[in-house]
């Protein structure tokens, strides 16, 4: 890792903007790249609760056989905005508020590339979700054919609401792009003299092949929705066998994204995991150049496994061939990464920080959500798992001990240089247990039912199931509940605490733990030089 | 890296992006309404809402501009600033790209894949017999499996035409930018003005082909296969140069009538000009798949 002459902060008082504007129209007119990820941490976080509301919804339905609290088609409702907020919502922006607090300060950048694009990126996402969270209240319900939208579910069967999902999720696409935009060229355009692509931090290195990937993927989104709303309301048959088209035809161009939107919501995940580690362990990454290229290759990697997810379709049989090993190549470079975080906690200095007790827990459990995938890329096997709990388990393994783990290590890894106070160590750590054992009765039991052939998606059940399920949903429960310990150590670390040093924590290096804490409301005017 | 360096200029804080954020979600939302409205027969605000928030937009667009073309003659920006702006719009494009990607895409699974199995290719034998064994796997495809008919649209005639204009344009573009880069003006404002024409003649031609293919051929968006991708493909692309000639119109009155521009900066007159030739490359692109094979 690089280090520094000089910080570099000290020349602000020059300038005609040095402090932070005061009242509300700081957060709405704002160009500070704090600012803004500010925004949309916290946004992230609202979101992360109105989606999480929903998951009890489903999860208090689910904890009997029987429909008792809610309608079928409510439930189908809660299902895919729970699952379309906690994508574009809540994991999505959480990651781009990291990158706009992150990527700045740790390669010695003034900002972002483009701050006024960074404020509209951030101002239209609440407007898109707005729009999606209307629409549950219009006549004949919100979008209740699953964060998919497969056709004909999304064209045919779909109600009035379709259109402003559609609408919405443009929105949500438009932000995405520019904030990519803004990230990739931050990183090519204005990292600081000496700073070269094999000095930066592994968060940069991993956000910068996101953001291609954003950029890649997000406009086939946009595609895939545009003709959903041509075929449901302007007599088109992209997705319809009568007009010469074909409804698989619409999950191969969704998957096309949504496999490349899988690895948008880890890649940065990873980054994050490979800044904490090594500075718990007081050692460098172990084979910082491996991470690097192990990241390309899943990105390269992502566009030709999107099939895996259709297995059942009736592709013909080279297909099915190619994409599941394909798929299973995969495991090569992200075991590679699993393999140096290992290596580097073997033989460091090892403390138990809470930020550091997340990224283990990640390490373990995104491990093992890891390989129920690999369970799932074989071909035969997934004939039996597909459209089962045991998908379910695999997924939320990945992406709530996976990404959304990931994101509280980061939290709590950056809030002190954040806010300038050290957080409740305690109640943090009363967190993360809380927050690692209801997980896993949570989703570790879904393995089973899924196993058994409970089907997602439905909210009724055979009665053999009614255990597993109750146990599951109290897992839910608890989970959801030690989510608001999380907000408690934040409010507190906001409002006071123990005085933060600019290290924060004693192993940790780069740029970042160079400036004060908290970090002055614009840092590196002029660029640090990097030895 | 130069060693002397050159303060990177951060805007403060602007009005425009919170303006734009409302005028995107008036459209949005309008839009969502007037689909309802439109395909129902019904009446409603939401068209009205649309339109408030296409006029909001370019509104937002008109005073984000202003704003960056003063900062920009007033000498606020640096060489790092024009790189940002096109890496910037570099990767816009490459987004445009994927963009049309998706529709390329669509018609491609149809040609090889869709269609061909509905007439009981690969192993689709008992699909065709037991659906539609009346239906007859060609393409273009003039008669879908559930019967409607239409006619294909030929390569020769409007399309040609309208394949060279374009061609064209983009040469015609390439000399006013020429022009702009040894500070010959008049080159400048004739050869743009030639582009700008060109532009809007192929705009002419492309709506009388598809008054052509509705009134006389029957070849409507709602026309199967056939007709969906080749309106989605050609409508999008006759909305980009729609736009690009919108561009390029913005160009030529900011460099008749303001003198905008010099040799050395002028990004925002090259960023229209990559746009131009990436509408260019994607009709060559269409023409060649949509019309021809």
């Amino acid at each position: 890792m690089s280090s520094i002459e000089n910080s570099a902060t000290d020349h602000h008082d020059d300038h005609e903007h040095h402090g932070a504007p005061k009242g509300i129209m700081r957060w709405i007119l704002t160009t500070n790249h704090k600012d803004i990820g500010s925004l949309y941490l916290l946004f992230s976080l609202l979101m992360f609760f109105i989606g999480g509301a929903m998951a009890m919804v489903i999860r208090a339905e689910l904890f009997q056989p029987g429909l008792q609290i809610v309608e079928p088609n409510f439930f189908n409702q809660m299902t895919t905005v729970h699952g379309l907020i906690m994508v574009f919502g809540a994991v999505m922006p959480a990651f781009v508020g990291l990158a706009n607090w992150m990527v700045p300060m740790m390669i010695g950048a003034p900002d972002m590339a483009l701050p006024r694009m960074n404020n509209w990126s951030f101002w239209i996402l609440p407007f898109a979700f707005l729009i999606l969270l209307m629409s549950l209240f219009m006549e004949g319900g919100g979008p209740a054919f699953g964060w998919t939208f497969y056709a004909p579910l999304s064209t045919t069967y779909s109600g009035d609401s379709t259109a402003f999902f559609v609408f919405s999720v443009h929105i949500m696409g438009i932000s995405s792009i520019m904030g990519a935009i803004n990230v990739i060229v931050t990183i090519f355009n204005l990292r600081a003299p000496g700073m070269t692509f094999m000095k930066m931090p592994l968060f940069v290195w991993t956000w910068l092949i996101t953001a291609f990937l954003l950029i890649a993927v997000m406009p086939v989104l946009a595609g895939a929705v545009t003709m959903v709303l041509t075929d449901k309301y302007f007599a088109t048959s992209f997705f319809s066998a009568a007009g010469g088209g074909d409804p698989v035809l619409f999950q191969h161009i969704f998957w096309f994204f949504g496999h490349p939107e899988v690895y948008i919501m880890i890649l940065p995940a990873f980054g994050i995991i490979s800044q904490i580690v090594p500075t718990f362990s007081r050692k460098p990454l172990f084979g910082y150049s491996s991470m690097v290229y192990a990241t390309a290759s899943i990105a390269i990697l992502s566009f030709m496994v999107w099939a895996h997810h259709m297995f059942t379709t009736g592709m013909p049989l080279a297909g099915e061939l190619f994409f599941m090993y394909f798929t299973m190549l995969i495991s090569v470079p992200t075991g590679v990464k699993v393999f140096n975080w290992v290596a580097t906690m073997w033989r460091g200095a090892l403390t138990f920080e809470v930020p550091m007790m997340f990224s283990i827990a990640f390490i373990v459990l995104f491990t093992i959500g890891g390989l129920s995938g690999l369970m799932l890329a074989i071909t035969p096997a997934d004939f039996q798992y597909h459209d089962t709990y045991f998908v379910v388990a695999h997924f939320h393994y990945v992406l709530v001990t996976g990404a959304i783990f990931s994101i509280m290590a980061g939290a709590y890894y950056w809030l002190p240089k954040w806010t300038g106070h050290m957080f409740d160590e305690g109640l943090a750590k009363l967190h993360f247990w809380l927050s690692l054992v209801s997980v896993n009765v949570l989703f570790f039991p879904m393995h089973f039912v899924g196993l058994a052939g409970m089907p997602r998606r439905i909210p009724d059940y055979a009665t053999q199931f009614a255990d597993f399920n109750a146990i599951i949903s109290i897992g839910g429960f608890a989970f959801g509940l030690s989510q608001l310990l999380f907000v408690a150590v934040v409010y507190k670390c906001i409002k006071g605490g123990e005085k933060a040093t600019d290290q924060v924590w004693e192993g940790a290096e780069g740029l970042e733990w160079e400036v004060p804490s908290p970090a002055p409301y614009h840092t590196f005017e002029t660029p640090p030089t990097i030895k | 890296m130069s060693s002397e360096y050159q303060k990177y200029y951060v805007p403060a804080q602007s009005p425009w992006p919170i303006v734009g954020a409302i005028g995107l979600f008036c459209i949005a939302f309008g839009a969502g309404g007037y689909v309802n409205d439109v395909t129902k027969g019904e009446s409603g605000f939401s068209g009205y809402l649309l339109l408030a928030g296409i006029l909001t937009i370019i509104f937002m667009l008109v005073g984000w501009f202003r704003n960056v073309i003063d900062e920009s003659m007033n000498g606020m920006y640096s060489a790092q600033m024009d790189r940002s702006f096109k890496q910037g719009m570099s990767w816009f494009i490459f987004s445009e790209v994927m963009f049309f990607g998706a529709f390329f895409g669509a018609l491609f699974y149809a040609r090889m894949f869709s269609v061909p199995w509905l007439g009981g290719a690969s192993n689709n034998l008992s699909t065709h017999e037991v659906l539609w064994p009346a239906f007859e796997a060609i393409w273009p495809l003039v008669k879908t499996p559930d019967g409607t008919a239409t006619e294909a649209m030929g390569w020769t005639g409007l399309p040609l035409y309208n394949t060279i204009i374009l061609l064209i344009s983009s040469v015609t573009l390439h000399f006013a930018h020429v022009g702009l880069e040894h500070n010959k003006r008049s080159q400048l404002k004739v050869w743009l003005g030639a582009t700008i024409l060109l532009g809007c003649i192929f705009l002419v031609l492309q709506v009388e082909e598809y008054i052509h293919a509705y009134r006389e051929m029957g070849l409507m968006l709602s026309s199967g296969i056939y007709g969906n991708t080749f309106f989605l493909l050609t409508g999008f692309h006759g909305l980009h140069v729609t736009l690009g000639t919108i561009m390029l119109i913005i160009m030529f009155f900011r460099i008749v009538l303001k003198e905008h521009f010099t040799p050395e900066n002028h990004f925002g007159f090259q960023a229209t000009s990559w746009y131009w030739h990436f509408v260019d490359v994607v009709w060559v692109c269409l023409f060649i798949f949509v019309y021809i094979l």
